[in-house]
């Protein structure tokens, strides 16, 4: 299967990307790392007329401290981010959760910027950008707009992010004293998308849970951060309030059909995935047995 | 522009200055243009990583790269690769433990075991299934392989100073 | 190296000294593979050389009311655009069946579809253009006009009245039914303490071969010549019909085969899309190359294995199998394959269920029926992993119904190993297997007490672990039975021609051909060690028409028992033609004399007398200093081909050790293991390797691979995202013994072992989970057991 033709431009920087992208709109597609983009094109599932290579623009590279946080550059490569000890240090969950996007050679190339552009539900960093409370920063020809994890995934393929805007940073406050984190994901095999996975972070102190952050990822149409986690803090964690927890997470998943498991399943393993994180964060591995 | 590009790069050592359309893919353009036919292709969807190759010292999935994308850039390929002697010892750990069979897959494994073994002097028999889990095999069922490239390991590490 | 001790002439050719016999050696010419520089079909190019895309129906059944390619032609880089119609007048259509299986029935088949698509991925049009890409371009622009009919998609009802008939001609949609009845069947259950019923299911495979399907066509139309290009196993066949169908005599077609990025079966089958190619290039004159890319691959690949299978055992208190009752269905694709059939499959399931076992009584249906989905065919074990799958299913659960181990309960039916020959209810004939010793030896490699004890342990902190052993036996080097003698032209015997080069050299032509089993590398071995020359010395040349004899190829596991055998008959009449020269000059008999590395010896002290690079120089360049009257002759060849037995059977087991997480379905294989009586190996390395490759091919059937069809007949899975292969991360490591029974028909004893670990890993698989779920009364009767499969069958879901 060969691409369809199309006409390529190499962005010199931002505002030239955004002056092709006012021109083309939806016509164009932007290039990142291409490992969600050149399949489609390849398979002639979609033929933009023009794309447009951001690889070059060294501005949305890099990643760096800013006072209490991080600051990702949207072309940084998820290699880079498993490279390095900002990231190991102070957003242990995003390290985790790197090792199981793809494989070594998609890591290599894939960015960050263009995995949360691109928001398939079953992928990990849109997921990790819930639990990590991240801000995402988007420009456009009129101006920076910093928007919240929580408000950029809108569905399938669907962000936040206009036509002509394009994703130059993450920003994530880094890990406070006491943190602990929790990543696992279903996956038929390894580098395989997720049928169903979770992001999680929390503060633990005394044996208790607050700031829990559960993203559920490959269980709807977009990452959930699941309000049911205000049953799990500021309280001793028992079978019955996970119970309770489970029960609550249900009526916030609208899980989808697909040939690798039924929307049935995905709920079923979301819950399974549910009762492991709060064991592994809480320690207490006998929570995860009582529940089988 | 839609017409032919130039591109200048540097592929196994040599410098390559050509014109090509910017849909064409790193792959076919390695295969078709230079002639360098060790890079296989398998699926064109970034899957089966017969394609892998090394650019800028990193291995890619060639199918999932832009010929235009690799201007400025350095590739290297399975043909680079082996006359460099780099792989060598690899190559005779694969051979005597027969960890090819129809060859097809074998480049890309070599390159993505060599870019194992450069970041891990003493892999675990997980690490390499892990570190090759994005490379399709159908013949070996992969034992050999990762036989293979654990012996090579360990007799690196032995003959290390 | 050792002159060899002085003792009289050995035994068989397989005791001589230095002989590479058994013995693990690197197969020769690996590196080029390793390097990047071999030869790919898809490597090939040559001067003039196009195209062609080929444009598929996207229904599953449709009229072809109109094709308008007018746009189309005027796109850059197209040299033409050609539909089924206009390649008819070049290429005659095939029906794929054989008279040996009664009643089987297909319709006429076109290389481009003429007036109807018959299942969603057949071509309709063929586009030739410069380049692959214009090619593509090109096809978008081509309009068809259909006039979508209704598809038959369930095999369930393919037969019912109210479904549709695919060729009005045949009747029905049923290609092929047999059945069988054997000894006293209804007493036999009758007779029983229990009878257990099972339906098994099995998912629909295809061999995924990582590189596609590939061919060069190249028509010369000076020499009225055409060679093909392809990675067939089975290039004489190819030969055979490319000048069929093609108008052309079989001397006018050479096929070359180089380097083959796997086939399991896929590449022996002929292609309505590579007939047409070859057509193409006879008409346009250039040559034409279609590279399959993965879409069409699994589209258009041979796929396999869709069989739904209801399966009767008879047991007794005490073990005993009374009777085995298969009810067999599968759903083919609207044409049976050509020409190697697509009932071949039933047939073998037919065959070989219950085939390790004494028990007596057996009956079987089997039904092949025709579907608008893509064709299928022989791929990798043909019928083994359904008729074992099925065969120790029913064991098992008899083995659970009456409360007796798995092992045991094998222990007490498999034929014993001294039973030999006898033959199957079904009529197959075994002339000499080792089930009793292969099981044992199983359960030595294994330390089955331990694992049961571990899983015992592990089950009280509810970690659910499983065993599952699966008993088997193969087919291998069949003779003309198989296809022969149903009008097949698909030769059953091979041929090795060895002659000595005017460097001392062997250069070997063998008609078996390499996909990377070691073909080349057995040839090597068996020469080098036959003649007395080392392996380096020895240049083996296959898959060419040209230049190899006439043969079968490699398929069927037949290389090493055939063109083994071929090997080895050729080489000794080579030795004995060497000795009968070197005894001339040297007035000496050839009793006398042997060969050793290269150099004739006395056979009684090993001295060294002279080179055979000497003995070349003198033959070749000085024959006159020969004694007179001797027309020495430096080239021998022999032909081979099984005639006592009509398939070589083999027999093995297997055991799977996985866990089963019970909460998630998911499944985790610890490990598994093989023991494979194949008879006398040749190099035990390949063998091993034949048989962990067979084995990962049969665990992606049993945990992941399926080509998923909707109900209207549409392919959805058709990339490598959503047909799942298994990759390194999800098999274990397979550990491989071997008994040795070698067969007394040949001097070599060899028979096959390239799809043993296909044949029962699957079946070894699914016990194991099954007894992983002992404890909570569950028992899944179909694969693949995906997650899915697993908790809906725990109630959990």
């Amino acid at each position: 299967m060969k691409a369809a033709a199309f006409a390529y431009a190499r962005a010199t920087s931002v505002d030239d990307a955004l002056d092709l992208l006012a021109v083309h709109g939806d016509r164009a597609k932007v290039l990142s790392g291409g490992q969600s983009l050149m399949p489609a094109m390849n398979l002639r599932l979609i033929s933009p007329e023009l794309v447009i290579d951001i690889g070059g623009i060294g501005e949305l590279r890099g990643i760096a401290m800013t006072g209490d946080g991080i600051r990702i550059g949207a072309l940084t490569r998820h290699l880079d981010l498993q490279r390095s000890s900002e990231i190991a240090e102070h957003a242990p969950l995003l390290m985790e959760a790197i090792a199981h996007v793809g494989h070594p050679a998609i890591r290599s190339r894939g960015t960050i910027g263009g995995s949360l552009a691109h928001a398939d539900p079953a992928s990990e960093l849109p997921a990790c950008m819930l639990a990590l409370d991240a801000t995402l920063v988007v420009r456009g020809k009129g101006g920076e707009r910093r928007i919240h994890a929580v408000d950029f995934f809108l569905g399938v393929f669907q962000t936040a992010l206009a036509v002509e805007e394009l994703l130059v940073a993450v920003e994530l406050p880094v890990a406070k004293r006491g943190s602990v984190h929790f990543f696992r994901e279903f996956a038929r095999r390894h580098g395989d998308y997720a049928i169903a996975g979770l992001a999680s972070q929390a503060i633990i102190a005394g044996g208790t849970l607050s700031d829990l952050r559960l993203a559920f990822f490959a269980v709807g149409d977009r990452p959930v951060l699941a309000a049911a986690a205000s049953k799990l803090v500021n309280r001793t964690v028992t079978p019955a309030s996970i119970s309770e927890a489970s029960a609550a997470l249900d009526k916030e998943l609208a899980p989808y059909d697909d040939q690798q498991a039924s929307g049935v399943m995905r709920r079923h393993l979301a819950k399974v995935l549910l009762v492991r994180c709060v064991a592994a964060l809480l320690g207490r591995p006998e929570l995860a047995r009582a529940m089988a | 522009m839609t017409g032919p590009m130039p591109i200048s790069l540097e592929v196994n050592g040599e410098r390559v200055d050509a014109h090509v359309f910017p849909r064409l893919n790193l792959a076919d353009f390695l295969r078709e243009h230079l002639h360098l036919t060790g890079t296989h292709v398998g699926c064109e969807h970034g899957v089966c990583g017969a394609c892998t190759v090394r650019v800028n010292g990193e291995i890619v999935r060639a199918c999932l790269m832009l010929a235009v994308q690799a201007h400025g850039g350095s590739v290297q390929t399975i043909e680079g690769l082996s006359d460099s002697g780099e792989v060598t010892d690899l190559q005779a750990a694969f051979r005597d433990r027969n960890a090819l069979q129809c060859g097809y897959c074998t480049p890309a494994m070599l390159m993505a075991a060599q870019d194992l073994l450069n970041q891990q002097a003493e892999p675990s028999r997980d690490d390499i299934r892990e570190h090759l889990s994005g490379n399709y095999c159908r013949c070996t069922g992969y034992q050999a392989i990762i036989d293979a490239v654990e012996t090579t390991a360990r007799r690196r590490r032995s003959r290390a100073p | 190296m050792t002159a060899p001790p002085a003792k009289p002439a050995p035994l068989s050719v397989l005791d001589r000294p230095n002989s590479y016999i058994g013995k693990t050696v690197p197969r020769p010419n690996l590196d080029r593979l390793m390097q990047g520089r071999g030869q790919y079909v898809s490597d090939i190019e040559l001067p003039r050389m196009a195209h062609v895309v080929f444009l598929r129906s996207p229904h599953a059944h449709a009229k072809i009311v109109g094709i308008d390619a007018a746009a189309a032609k005027r796109m850059p880089g197209v040299i033409a655009v050609v539909t089924g119609k206009e390649l008819a007048d070049v290429v005659t259509p095939w029906v794929g069946v054989l008279s040996h299986l009664k009643g089987l029935k297909s319709a006429p088949q076109h290389a481009i579809a003429v007036d109807r698509a018959c299942w969603q991925g057949e071509a309709v049009a063929a586009v030739v253009a410069t380049s692959r890409a214009q090619a593509e371009d090109a096809a978008e622009a081509v309009t068809v006009e259909y006039e979508e009919l209704d598809a038959v998609t369930d095999m369930r009802t393919a037969l019912d009245p109210q479904t549709p008939v695919i060729h009005a001609s045949l009747g029905d949609n049923l290609a092929f039914e047999r059945t069988l009845d054997a000894g006293a069947v209804d007493q036999a259950f009758s007779g029983a303490d229990e009878v257990v019923e099972a339906d098994f299911i099995f998912g629909r495979h295809t061999g995924v071969t990582l590189e596609p399907r590939a061919i060069v066509a190249d028509w010369n139309v000076a020499e009225e010549g055409l060679t093909i290009y392809q990675g067939s196993q089975a290039p004489h066949m190819v030969q055979n019909i490319a000048a069929l169908h093609l108008g052309l005599e079989e001397r006018q077609v050479r096929v070359v085969c180089k380097d083959v990025g796997g086939s399991f079966g896929i590449k022996v089958h002929i292609y309505a899309d590579e007939m047409a190619t070859y057509a193409l290039s006879k008409l346009l004159r250039r040559p034409i190359k279609f590279v399959a890319d993965r879409v069409e691959s699994f589209n258009t690949d041979i796929h396999a294995r869709d069989h739904r299978c209801k399966g009767r055992i008879g047991i007794k208190r005490d073990g005993a199998i009374t009777a085995f009752e298969i009810d067999d269905l599968t759903g083919i694709g609207p044409y049976s394959m050509y020409p190697r059939t697509s009932a071949i499959e039933a047939n073998q399931v037919v065959n070989l269920v219950g085939g390790p076992y004494a028990a007596k009584n057996y009956r079987a249906r089997a039904r092949v029926v025709f579907q608008n989905k893509n064709v299928m065919c022989q791929y990798r074990a043909v019928g083994h992993p359904i008729a074992c799958s099925v065969t120790e299913g029913l064991v098992d659960l008899a083995a659970m119904r009456i409360g007796m181990d798995p092992v045991e309960i094998r222990r007490r039916n498999l034929i014993a190993d001294d039973a030999y020959p006898c033959g199957s209810p079904s009529g197959l004939r075994f002339e000499k297997l080792s089930h009793h010793a292969s099981l044992a030896k199983l359960m030595r490699m294994m330390d089955y007490d331990r694992l049961r004890t571990e899983q015992a342990e592990l089950r009280k902190q509810n970690v659910h672990r499983g065993i599952g052993i699966a008993s088997f036996i193969e087919v291998t080097n069949p003779s003309a039975a198989f296809y022969g003698v149903g009008g097949a032209k698909i030769s059953s015997q091979d041929g090795v021609a060895v002659r000595l080069d005017a460097q001392g050299s062997v250069i070997c032509h063998t008609s078996i051909t390499e996909q990377g089993q070691g073909s080349e590398s057995l040839t090597a071995q068996i020469v080098g060690s036959v003649l007395g020359v080392p392996m380096a010395r020895v240049r083996v040349i296959l898959g060419d028409t040209d230049n190899t004899p006439y043969g079968g190829g490699t398929w069927a596991s037949r290389g090493a028992g055939i063109g083994g055998e071929a090997a080895l008959q050729a080489t000794k009449a080579l030795r004995r033609n060497i000795l009968e020269v070197a005894a001339a000059i040297l007035q000496a008999t050839a009793d006398e004399l042997d060969i050793a590395d290269g150099v004739v010896v006395n056979a009684a002290d090993g001295a060294v007398r002279f080179e055979l690079k000497e003995l070349a120089r003198i033959v070749y360049f000085r024959p006159d200093t020969l004694p007179p009257g001797i027309q020495p002759e430096l080239m021998a060849t022999r032909h081979y081909v099984p005639r006592e037995y009509p398939f070589a059977f083999t027999n093995g087991v297997q055991a799977s050790w996985l866990e089963v997480d019970t909460d998630t379905g998911f499944i985790k294989l610890l490990k598994h293991w093989v023991v494979e009586d194949c008879g006398t190996i040749i190099n035990p390395q390949l063998v091993d390797e034949q048989i962990r490759g067979g084995v990962v091919q049969g665990l992606g059937a049993a945990l992941f691979e399926k080509c998923i069809y909707d109900e209207r007949g549409q392919l959805t899975n058709a990339n490598m995202a959503d047909y799942l292969v298994p990759m390194s991360g999800e098999v274990p490591d397979i550990d491989v013994g071997h008994v040795v029974s070698p067969t007394m028909e040949s001097e070599l004893g060899a028979k096959g072992a390239g799809e043993a670990g296909t044949a029962g890993a699957a079946a070894a698989v699914s016990n194991a989970v099954n007894d992983a779920l002992r404890p909570f009364n569950v028992t899944i009767t179909e694969i693949p057991l995906t997650p899915q499969v697993v908790l809906t069958a725990l109630g959990r879901i």
